[in-house]
């Protein structure tokens, strides 16, 4: 037996094509049912079991431990507000609750700050577990979640397609379909689309994302830093770390929707052709989707709710600018407490503004300014440097650079 | 007024577009006309004008996408 544990392959999510092997046996008996229309409740529980422990067993243990402790704080915090508001509803035991479920995030990003170690609260996926669970705390005080069955929200919680980075589902949408398995029709469709899904996402990260991550960036790197090409060189490592994070992104993203779908959760997708866009609103929109998507409905519209409903600024465009500003700085701190993720947020934040400003400056002058094929392609080439310049800070290359030149400057 | 009108007006100062008012079939988000911020400043006249609440929450862009959904979306809550 405990020859048998020392073999078991312990891997994170899709880390090895291996991981898929067993996925794909072990999914068998579900698709014959979702084939029915019909929802295997108790084999998918173990299904989720076992992928859990796969990836947060053995050597992970420590972050399997963290992930309980996680589930149960978040539960009682939950329960606790959903009770509270069912007779009540003060703004502060809101405030409150929203501060307690992302107490462990805030100790998981400050602690290391401190400390050497990793704090014993870490576990893979925390920051994306933290979305689902304020996502479920601001629902319960906007009375959209009336009552809180623990069973529906662990499971949303901890479902294994997704733990590791998402897409981030909403609450409602996940618990319906849980309750309601796709008819068999939908679900020859799902399967098929699943399946393909996780082909490309091979094809995404497995072929393209390491070639470009791990073959040539490496090259690249070296190419810019140490031989003397450092403006080509840069410009190549920019448009190649580009490509490489959306590939690997997207890959993965792609596998936790496919199998998704091969369970029968339509999850929502997270990239759409996001370089070619035309502007960068356009970009938030098909880029890491449904973390902009929760970012708008949770973070910048329920404080421009606030901001324009109690003519907190006499500008309608001031508020927006400082909701986006507020958005944007959360999204960089939330990514790590380091300068450039921090630059990164505002760099998006100021390109946001000038966007609007400029279609502002569009709607008035509607006869002056060419609108054609040429202004289009215009526009997704300026969107795209954009975007990739942004992206080349969010790598922390330009803080590679500084310490270089600081080593060799001291 | 009627709801109706009410809305369309709504809808009308927040996007300073009158075709709102002639197409209703015509989907906001796809064409552009409404954003995040269009959103929130409807939801707040709503509130305003109306006194019909639509939490930002419950606000879902495939139910709420076109002039007459709205109507028809602020019709029910008022029911």
């Amino acid at each position: 037996m405990s020859q048998w544990l020392s073999a078991f392959p312990f891997l994170t999510p899709y880390e090895k094509p291996f991981y898929f092997v067993i996925l794909g046996i072990l999914l068998l008996p579900s698709i014959f049912a979702s084939l029915k229309g019909k929802r295997l409740g108790g084999y998918q529980a173990f299904l989720t079991l076992f992928f859990l422990w796969m990836s947060f067993g053995g050597p992970h243990r420590q972050q399997g431990f963290a992930l309980i402790a996680y589930v149960v704080w978040q539960l009682l915090i939950a329960a606790s507000y959903v009770r509270y508001r069912q007779t009540a509803n003060r703004g502060s035991w809101f405030y409150l609750s929203i501060f307690l479920s992302l107490l462990p995030m805030i100790l998981i990003k400050v602690l290391p700050l401190y400390t050497e170690t990793q704090p014993l609260l870490y576990f893979l996926g925390y920051s994306y577990l933290t979305f689902k669970s304020v996502q479920v705390i601001m629902e319960i005080r906007d009375g959209l979640i009336k009552e809180l069955r623990l069973r529906d929200y662990i499971q949303f919680l901890i479902f294994f397609p997704t733990i590791s980075s998402g897409p981030i589902d909403r609450f409602r949408r996940f618990t319906a379909e849980l309750h309601q398995p796709p008819s068999s029709e939908k679900y020859v469709e799902l399967l098929g689309k699943g399946i393909h899904y996780i082909i490309i996402g091979c094809l995404y990260k497995f072929i393209i994302g390491y070639v470009l991550g791990s073959q040539l960036l490496p090259i690249i790197q070296d190419k810019a830093v140490n031989q003397g090409f450092l403006f080509l060189g840069s410009l190549g490592y920019m448009y190649t770390y580009s490509f490489y994070l959306f590939f690997d992104f997207a890959g993965y993203s792609l596998f936790a929707v496919g199998v998704s779908y091969l369970l029968g959760h339509e999850t929502p997708i997270n990239f759409n052709k996001p370089f070619i866009s035309a502007n960068i609103k356009e970009f938030w929109n098909r880029w890491h989707m449904s973390l902009s998507f929760w970012f708008r409905d949770y973070v910048y519209m329920r404080l421009m709710f606030t901001l324009i409903k109690k003519k907190v600024f006499k500008s309608r465009i001031v508020a927006s600018n400082v909701g986006y500003f507020a958005l944007f700085l959360i999204m960089g701190v939330w990514h790590g407490l380091t300068w450039y993720y921090i630059v990164y947020g505002l760099f998006h934040a100021s390109l946001i503004c000038l966007t609007d400003a400029w279609i502002r400056f569009k709607k008035k002058h509607k006869e002056k300014i060419p609108s054609n094929m040429a202004t289009k392609g215009l526009s997704i080439f300026l969107t795209f440097h954009a975007v990739c310049f942004s992206l080349l800070i969010f790598s922390g290359y330009f803080d590679t650079l500084l310490k270089l030149f600081f080593t060799y400057n001291i | 007024m009627t709801t109706k009108e009410t809305v369309l007006d709504i809808l009308e100062s927040i996007t300073g577009s009158d075709e709102v008012k002639e197409v209703l079939d015509m989907d906001l988000y796809d064409e552009g006309i409404l954003d995040s911020l269009g959103t929130v400043q409807l939801l707040v006249e709503l509130e305003n004008q109306l006194d019909v609440t639509v939490p930002v929450s419950e606000f879902d862009r495939s139910d709420w996408g076109t002039p007459q959904q709205i109507i028809d979306q602020v019709v029910s809550l008022q029911g």
